[in-house]
């Protein structure tokens, strides 16, 4: 009956109904455990590859503040910045179009109770669910490594949750204005420069005046400039900001992406 | 016989590229810019780092000239295993387009082989623009280091050609996932591309020398240093070629008796 009122009445937005969705995809990820399971790995190897091999090369870094340290704990909180965007950019961009074009599964589920904004918070809270794992792992094999520096870094877990969150968003918006599968060269090729030049490998102030300027701008850089100091112990004020900007991002995408996927689906 | 295999074979080939033709904008920017954007990032800007800390590590080479022949190895690889994966299930299973040729005069064989030549093809292409920016770059260490783009292409089939065999027995993409997680992404960070392999532990340096990409690297980069020697330089072209029949060999079984049973 609640249901059937639900339908003919079309009440405001109650939160939580993303949950169903959230179970969904448990259900099917029981099935291929192994692909979530193996998704752990990727960070740690380029941890590992960086950490033992290229930081012998490097030796240690002394910081624009003069503080020296070792090439592996200035790398590491890149790289879980790092992964925790491509985790999250993976499931919101590729999971998401594979599903809305070619599974049609958002089709069925708007003929239930469920609405657009359901199914955007739904697929994001998975996405955060599924990368905070990943996150936790790679902190415990940092730990092991003796890459944490202070115990500031026990907020590095809730920040990596928060710059999953702001490309989920961000990427579900995109996802949303997708055609075909070649569009989603125009997500690495934002992606990979980020990666490669957000700060990550050597420090910003490596960066000509102009450059710099454009590298810190970029929504990875706000994310590896939060867990940097965060497993350091170099925090400020300014890391408020830094939060902020990823907050807004992943909140506006959210936004854009159930405006979109109601007109997309709901014709 | 052979006119008729080699003719066969040309006409695949040619099918590969005329799928190409149409959607080749849709690699330029995994092909071409990602690889350059490397070569920037690690050569030049971690490089200088790595050349201030001293170089003794790396035999007194700067790390541009250290990493842009691992770098073209790499690719090599990378682009070899992409087009080994989804395209060859897809003609199986998803578009099954492997089944109308082979209701042509086309055996299997002649499929697969069209296969392989169009991903030499790619590697090719995509080999020789790379190189180009890598001499631009003062990446190459001599002129021998040319030699690199022939030895990227058989680094690239060495790989691909066990890959294809793969392909035609796995049932969906999942195995894909294992492939680069567990094959590719570690040969690509621990095969001496960006450093030493006589760093690691001992355990995995022992698994680096059995990866055929170590071999590539080690091969590509000897050329380009000027620092190849005939003995070594034959036992990992033998070791690649070993890899590339072996792995034709799989491919072409699997993919006869997945087309005919």
């Amino acid at each position: 009956m609640a249901t059937l009122t639900a339908r003919v009445v079309p009440l405001p937005i109650k939160p939580g109904n993303g949950r169903t969705l959230v179970e969904r995809n448990f259900l099917v990820y029981r099935r291929s455990w192994i692909v979530f399971v193996s998704g752990f790995f990727e960070p740690v190897f380029y941890l590992l590859s960086i950490g033992i091999g290229v930081a012998q090369l490097v030796g240690d870094f002394t910081l624009a503040d003069g503080t020296v340290i070792g090439y592996a704990a200035f790398v590491a909180p890149a790289m879980l910045a790092s992964s925790a965007m491509n985790g999250a950019i993976f499931d919101s961009t590729y999971n998401i179009f594979f599903r809305m074009k070619y599974a049609k599964l958002y089709d069925s589920m708007l003929a239930t109770p469920l609405r657009p904004w359901d199914v955007a918070t739904g697929e994001v809270t998975w996405a955060l669910l599924r990368g905070a794992c990943y996150s936790a792992m790679f902190i415990l094999v940092m730990l092991a490594l003796g890459l944490v520096e202070s115990w500031w870094a026990l907020l590095a877990l809730p920040a990596a949750v928060l710059i999953g969150y702001a490309f989920a968003g961000a990427g579900m918006a995109l996802t949303t204005f997708m055609r075909s599968w070649q569009d989603f060269e125009f997500v690495s090729l934002a992606t990979m420069p980020m990666f490669l030049f957000s700060a990550t490998f050597y420090p910003i102030e490596t960066y000509p005046g102009y450059i710099r300027w454009l590298v810190e701008i970029t929504p990875l850089y706000q994310g590896v400039a939060l867990e940097r100091a965060l497993t350091t112990g170099h925090v400020s004020w300014t890391l408020l900001i830094n939060a902020l900007y990823l907050a807004v991002m992943g909140t506006a995408g959210m936004y854009v992406a159930s405006r979109r996927l109601g007109k997309l689906l709901l014709k | 016989m052979t006119a008729v295999a080699v003719e066969n074979g040309r006409r695949q080939f040619d099918y590969w590229l005329t799928v190409y033709k149409r959607t080749w904008k849709g690699s330029l920017v995994s092909s071409f810019l990602l690889p350059l954007l490397y070569l920037a990032a690690m050569g030049i800007g971690l490089g200088s780092f790595v050349d201030d800390n001293g170089t003794g590590a790396l035999g007194g080479v700067g790390y541009l000239q250290f990493i842009a022949p691992g770098l073209l190895a790499s690719t090599a690889l990378q682009i070899a295993v992409g087009e080994s994966t989804y395209p060859v299930l897809g003609g199986i299973k998803w578009h099954k387009t492997f089944f109308s040729m082979v209701a042509t005069p086309l055996r299997p064989a002649d499929v697969m082989y069209g296969q392989l030549a169009f991903i030499a093809f790619r590697v090719l292409t995509t080999c020789t623009v790379f190189l180009l920016v890598i001499a631009a770059f003062g990446g190459l260490g001599s002129a021998w280091g040319l030699l690199g783009l022939p030895v990227a292409l058989l680094t690239g089939m060495a790989a691909s050609a066990p890959v294809c065999a793969v392909a035609t027995r796995l049932d969906n993409d999942a195995g894909f996932a294992m492939i680069f997680r567990f094959g590719v992404i570690p040969a690509f960070l621990f095969s001496g591309a960006f450093f030493p392999v006589s760093q690691l532990p001992n355990w995995i340096e022992w698994l680096a020398y059995l990866s055929p990409l170590w071999h590539g690297v080690e091969l590509s980069r000897d050329l380009s240093l000027g620092t190849a020697e005939v003995l070594p330089a034959a036992g990992n072209l033998a070791y690649l070629m070993a890899w590339f029949a072996v792995g034709t060999w799989l491919a072409v079984r699997g993919l006869t008796r997945r087309l005919i049973s």
